[in-house]
């Protein structure tokens, strides 16, 4: 369907690094088309030097997250029709991260908090002991496999004004595994976890705007999950656990 | 001072003052009803010891809760340093709790 | 070339409103507290000294401001509480709508006072 009656988006893209500009694109409007569509489009048929990142394109690897429109988005699930305004999309690297070139962002710092928020599993027993039972209804559980679906894609980090305003805040998606392990009985790291959470970088920088959870992708709370982590770094401080 | 630390001091103090508020609220609008008069504030206050005791667990609660949350509007906002911070935090919480100390004894004690 | 593309469409959400509302109120309170606390102080020197500066508080500018004070008051305990709740218990959704009840709810209050002062 190429005639010349069909519909354009009018596309500004981000060309540049940290200093750049946008550049402006006429993009044919699809069906159920994905903002990512649109970008490999450009890509493909109008400027091959255009940057970006995506691998799976079904939402499950988290790696095609941009600004679309002011907001983050993850772009492989996102339909045009859900964010375009006015017939125009603008479409820019994820925000509170160093740009690397147009569409990419440097997901380092952002993987980095993960480290620092004590977001790896710390097991309690070796390879050669019997295999823990876990009852999937167990409170415990429960609580933990509400915050664990995260896919890495950056969205709730890019969203959050107080990662903007606080460089060293660890910032929503960091936290919401942080709780995640909190709450797995399987995990001897707790310690210096809420440790972590309770530092200068933690949970208490959280002021509850909710911008991570309205735009979550897989639909996860990390606002809950701070508020967790608010709850048990406070009782670990009064029973003199962490200072 | 402590990310934990504060958050506990001042959401304590919050819980704290939610009743004390409250009461407050209802004063200001119960007075102000009936014309606000310096007779009537001391008439209601002087030598009274539950108000006394109101009105000082009130400034002790609300100098910490506003010295916190001035610090860590300075922290986001102006991007000062910890050292700085704390200085801040505790010249304003000093500040108000000898302010109001002294409020509360001239409503209540003289 | 300019510097990064704007990113914060976010803001302006209702509950980031909130949190502004709730951070901008607590400062001007916290700006308040001294003078309101310096003004009770001059009964230490006597009834008619604070009378003295109630009469001041008789006109209308200063009774526009004392509505805006309770508003204040008000808006950050309701916003408060709401924050406190979100916290301390357990997870609940709605929150947009508990932070209109909340402002809708302060707003109400400083109408009482409104209708107090008159």
């Amino acid at each position: 369907m190429s005639s010349a009656a069909e519909t354009m988006i009018d596309v500004r893209v981000w060309r540049g690094g940290e200093e750049g500009e946008y550049q402006s694109f006429s993009v044919p409007r699809r069906d159920s088309q994905t903002v990512l569509d649109v970008v490999t489009w450009i890509q493909r048929n109008a400027d091959p030097t255009l940057a970006y990142r995506f691998a799976c394109r079904v939402g499950v690897c988290g790696s095609c997250a941009m600004t679309v429109n002011g907001r983050p988005r993850w772009t492989c699930r996102t339909h045009v029709s859900k964010v375009v305004e006015d017939g125009r999309l603008e479409i820019g690297p994820l925000a509170n991260l160093p740009v690397i070139r147009d569409l990419a962002a440097d997901m380092s710092p952002f993987f980095d908090k993960w480290q620092k928020a004590e977001g790896t599993f710390v097991p309690s027993r070796t390879r050669h002991e019997p295999l823990e039972t876990i009852s999937p209804e167990s409170a415990e559980r429960q609580a933990a496999d509400a915050a664990i679906e995260c896919i890495n894609c950056g969205v709730c980090y890019a969203a959050c004004d107080t990662v903007r305003w606080s460089p060293e805040y660890f910032g929503p998606a960091a936290l919401n595994r942080s709780w995640s392990l909190v709450n797995d009985v399987r995990d001897a790291g707790n310690l210096k976890r809420l440790a972590a959470a309770a530092s200068n970088g933690g949970c208490h920088n959280c002021h509850s705007h909710q911008s991570c959870e309205q735009l979550c992708p897989k639909g996860l709370n990390p606002t809950a999950s701070i508020a967790g982590l608010k709850r048990r770094t406070m009782q670990a401080y009064i029973r003199g656990e962490i200072s | 001072m402590s990310a934990v630390r504060l958050y506990t001091w001042q959401r304590l103090t919050a819980v704290l003052m939610v009743p004390l508020i409250a009461v407050h609220l209802i004063v200001i609008i119960y007075a102000t009803n009936r014309g606000l008069s310096a007779a009537e504030i001391l008439g209601r206050t002087r030598g009274s010891i539950a108000w006394g005791l109101y009105y000082s667990l009130f400034v002790v609660a609300a100098s910490i809760h506003g010295a916190i949350g001035v610090r860590g509007v300075a922290r986001e906002w102006l991007g000062w340093r910890e050292t700085a911070l704390d200085r801040l935090m505790w010249i304003f919480g000093v500040v108000l709790l000898v302010l109001g100390l002294r409020a509360v004894i001239a409503v209540v004690a003289l | 070339m300019s510097a990064r593309p704007h990113t914060t469409g976010y803001r302006g959400d209702r509950l980031w409103l909130a949190a502004m509302v709730h951070r901008v109120s607590g400062v001007l309170l916290a700006a308040f507290l001294p003078l309101h606390f310096l003004v009770l102080g001059l009964a230490i020197r006597g009834e008619a000294e604070l009378d003295g500066f109630l009469q001041w508080t008789k006109s209308p500018l200063v009774k526009f401001a004392e509505i805006g004070l309770v508003l204040l008051l008000a808006i950050h305990l309701l916003g408060g509480i709401r924050v406190l709740v979100i916290e301390n218990m357990p997870w609940r959704d709605g929150q947009k709508r508990m932070a209109t009840l909340a402002a809708v709810a302060a707003v109400g209050i400083a109408g009482v006072f409104l209708v107090a002062l008159l």
